[in-house]
């Protein structure tokens, strides 16, 4: 296929994930900050919301007060922010109009649909109320699940499915690792020992934003820990965002990829490289060598693995 | 016959009887109810909106994209009617070849005087790059627009030819889906010629075209200026259909005059490219130096002989408005036939005697640049104010050469759903024709235009046009149900 459609079928699918992502970490704050602090609510939520969809940077760079209607409004509806959930369901248009016969019409329908959608809601003058943000958020999370059954139930196993694939699943990874990462750092009171009473509804929040909170419960069997929370959201397999379930797609698309090819590259080899470092590691070795430290460098190897496969096949 | 007083309706004629190919839409008509329409078309609107065919309008800001609007009472022509018209569009586009075919070779009808030289060479769309060159299958025009209108029962006239990259057949397509989901009651009545096998066909046009060392299957592309372009969701709509890549120019390189696309696996040849690129972009080592839409290079793989463009370089020399006018010459000097098809009457104004006419009757005739499309920079006489007839006429005054002149066509008028009803409103017709060197075909029906407003005569989308579904019905009554 073209090596440009790859590019744009990759992109697109990065976009709808992140929208669906954005929408969930809104959620999740929004819980957050209806809570009382003796039961975990903080100050520090929309920083938070901030730093884990990776948009802090140009959100103080506009010099705006980090509170709820400020950070809403950034991450989900301003043009200026070149990763809000408007741009994103934007930019995931203009890329399937650029590759509009590599996709389904279900997919076309539910990309279109969703940025006719935007439009329209922007036009009746956007959030008034948060009855009207809770609709917004859902709707977002519903467009990409259907963008993402489209593409599952309708597109033919090609390139082109594994190109989307590969985005797909490299952006959630981002996104998981993002999420952890920023939790427990920032929303962590210095003082508080890990694990204490205090953060339950962190914890759960992080994995209502992840729609885990059932998983968690089915897994484990247990009440809610910081580290089984790592463990699950890191090193589960069968937890649809864990770091290794995204990993484990990424080899097997990318293999599928290079069978096709019938050749397979550094970018296979590289992430196999990163799927193995996942299945031997213990969620005990992770928390000793600095779970900090261990997301950081996952995020790095991620952000390689999207340069090789643009060297590999989008040249 | 081109009088402005007898208003022929395809429908109801002159006197309001019901013509016979509109027998059972007008009784259909009579049996449903008004809110029935606007609900049909409401649907319509929206169906349109959620496959994304739109239009872009150059130099309006609020709508980058646009509907085209649509309407959902067909157009309809006998199959008696349309087998004569087939045949003169079948004539008109082998003529238009041979007459390209000639322009850039041995120049036998520039010689014989039928055609003035000063018009052929001075104008903007020659190519001086093609002359002496020889093209594949020595065709020039594989894909033909050719726009007619109808002013009475046999009264068909050639308004304009384009040999360039018509577009308009994607609409074409969608709205027979669109009218089928509609109005399939409607449907049953009627014995409606399908329309469905004209990508299939463009496509073994397209692979018939290809090179002589191409080999037995030759890759063919649409090469598109990318999705800004107006016309990108038909690019994209034609390229889905026809199981091609849609590529602009990026995508393609050339190397040792070979032309490759880039593809996850690597380059791979290119045999066929159908363009809807204009001349001007195609090359820019060749052409403009500042296209980025182009592929550089494009032009010497071209000469070489080891790629096919569709349409050929050049072709704007022939359906140009100036030309337009010696089209039957043309006909009668390369096929030796008198023209099945007529050409609007038209005053050149280049000479002396039609200047003059022209511009002494500005108020009654429509006056366009030789060089213009899409209905911009032209005048239509009765709908203008004084102050915009004495402008024109200065600028006419001018640089009469890039002008001509038609009178005010009665063009025919078809019946369309409106707000309060059912009202005529004026049409015409973009009939598609493919040419290959195994021949050609006219895909039944073609895009019927609509001018939307009451008494407008400009049926263009760019100037907010509409279009219609358009049915070759069969004359044979069916037999009763």
């Amino acid at each position: 296929m073209l090596s440009r459609t790859a590019d744009n079928l990759y992109w697109l699918a990065r976009y709808m994930e992140r929208a669906d992502f954005l929408a969930r970490i809104l959620q999740a704050s929004r819980r957050l900050a209806t809570l009382p602090r003796a039961y975990g609510g903080v100050e520090t939520e929309w920083e938070s919301a901030l730093l884990s969809s990776g948009a802090a940077p140009a959100f103080h760079a506009a010099g705006l007060a980090v509170d709820e209607a400020n950070v809403t409004q950034f991450l989900a509806f301003s043009p200026d922010n070149p990763s809000s959930i408007r741009n994103c369901i934007e930019l995931a248009r203009v890329n399937a109009r650029a590759v509009r016969t590599a996709l389904t019409v279900e997919m076309w329908e539910a990309i279109n649909g969703a940025f006719l959608e935007l439009k329209a809601f922007e036009q009746s003058r956007g959030v008034r109320s948060a009855e009207d943000l809770t609709r917004f958020l859902d709707f977002v999370k519903q467009v990409s699940a259907a963008y993402d059954g489209g593409a599952h139930r309708t597109m033919l196993r090609n390139d082109a499915y594994w190109f989307s694939r590969v985005g797909l699943y490299l952006e959630r990874a981002d996104n998981t690792a993002r999420l952890l990462d920023v939790k427990y750092h920032v929303l962590l009171p210095e003082t508080e020992a890990v694990g204490g009473s205090l953060d339950y509804f962190q914890w759960t929040a992080i994995l209502r934003a992840v729609s885990a909170h059932t998983a968690y419960h089915w897994v484990y069997r247990d009440s809610l820990k910081p580290w089984l929370v790592a463990d699950l959201l890191i090193l589960r397999p069968e937890m649809p965002r864990s770091l290794i379930a995204c990993y484990e797609s990424v080899v097997q698309n990318l293999d599928r990829l290079g069978k096709s090819h019938g050749k397979h590259g550094s970018a296979q080899r590289h992430a196999r490289t990163v799927l193995g470092q996942l299945e031997h590691a213990t969620i005990e070795n992770v928390f000793h060598n600095g779970l900090h430290d261990f997301i950081e460098g996952f995020i790095a190897d991620n952000q390689r693995l999207g340069s090789l496969v643009s060297e590999q096949y989008l040249f | 016959m081109l009088s402005k007083v007898a208003q022929f309706d395809e429908m109801g004629g002159v006197d309001g009887l019901i013509r016979l190919p509109y027998e059972k839409l007008s009784k259909w008509l009579g049996s449903v109810e008004p809110e029935f329409l606007a609900s049909r078309r409401a649907q319509a609107e929206l169906l349109f909106r959620r496959i994304g065919i739109t239009f872009a309008v150059y130099g309006s800001q609020e709508a980058t994209e646009r509907l085209i609007p649509f309407d959902i009472l067909p157009r309809i022509i006998a199959r008696a009617e349309w087998a004569q018209l087939e045949k003169g569009l079948i004539q008109r586009v082998k003529a238009l070849n041979l007459f390209l075919a000639d322009l850039y070779g041995p120049g036998e009808i520039l010689k014989a005087g039928v055609v003035p030289s000063e018009l052929v060479y001075r104008n903007p769309s020659f190519r001086p790059e093609m002359a002496g060159r020889r093209v594949p299958h020595d065709i020039f025009v594989h894909i033909a627009g050719i726009d007619i209108i109808r002013t009475d029962d046999d009264g068909f006239f050639v308004l304009e030819d384009n040999a360039r990259t018509p577009s308009g057949v994607s609409y074409m397509l969608e709205n027979r889906e669109v009218m089928m989901r509609l109005l399939p009651d409607l449907f049953a009545l009627h014995r409606v010629a399908p329309i469905e096998n004209y990508p299939d066909q463009l496509l073994a046009t397209l692979r018939s075209a290809a090179p002589r060392g191409a080999g037995a299957d030759p890759v063919s592309v649409l090469l598109t200026p990318g999705q800004y372009n107006s016309a990108f969701y038909e690019h994209s709509f034609l390229a889905d259909k026809l199981g091609i890549e849609l590529v602009e120019g990026r995508d393609l390189f050339v190397k040792d005059d070979v032309v490759f696309m880039r593809t996850t696996e690597g380059p791979r040849r290119v045999d066929v490219i159908y363009r809807r690129l204009d001349d001007d972009f195609l090359d820019p080592l060749a052409f403009r130096p500042d296209s980025a839409l182009g592929v550089a290079g494009l032009m010497g793989a071209y000469h070489a002989g080891n790629v096919t463009l569709a349409n050929a370089v050049g072709t704007g020399v022939a359906d140009d408005k100036a030309i337009y006018t010696y089209m039957p010459e043309v006909i009668r000097f390369y096929l030796g036939e008198e023209p099945l098809l007529k050409n609007v009457p038209t005053w050149r104004c280049r000479e002396k005697d039609a200047l003059a006419y022209v511009l002494a009757h500005l108020d009654e005739l429509v006056v366009k640049e030789v060089n213009g499309s899409g209905g911009y920079g032209m005048l239509v006489g009765p709908h203008a104010t004084r102050a915009q007839i004495e402008e024109f006429a200065k600028k006419l005054a001018d640089n009469p050469t890039n002008f001509i002149a038609q009178p005010t066509l009665a063009l025919s008028t078809c019946p369309v759903s409106v707000a309060n009803g059912v009202a005529p409103r004026h049409v015409d017709l973009r009939p598609f024709v493919l040419y290959g060197p195994n021949g050609a075909s006219v895909v039944p029906g073609g895009l019927t235009r609509v001018a939307m407003t009451e008494n407008s005569l400009v049926v263009n989308s760019s100037q907010g046009g509409g279009t219609k579904d358009t049915w070759i019905i069969d004359d044979a009554p069916l037999p009763r149900a």
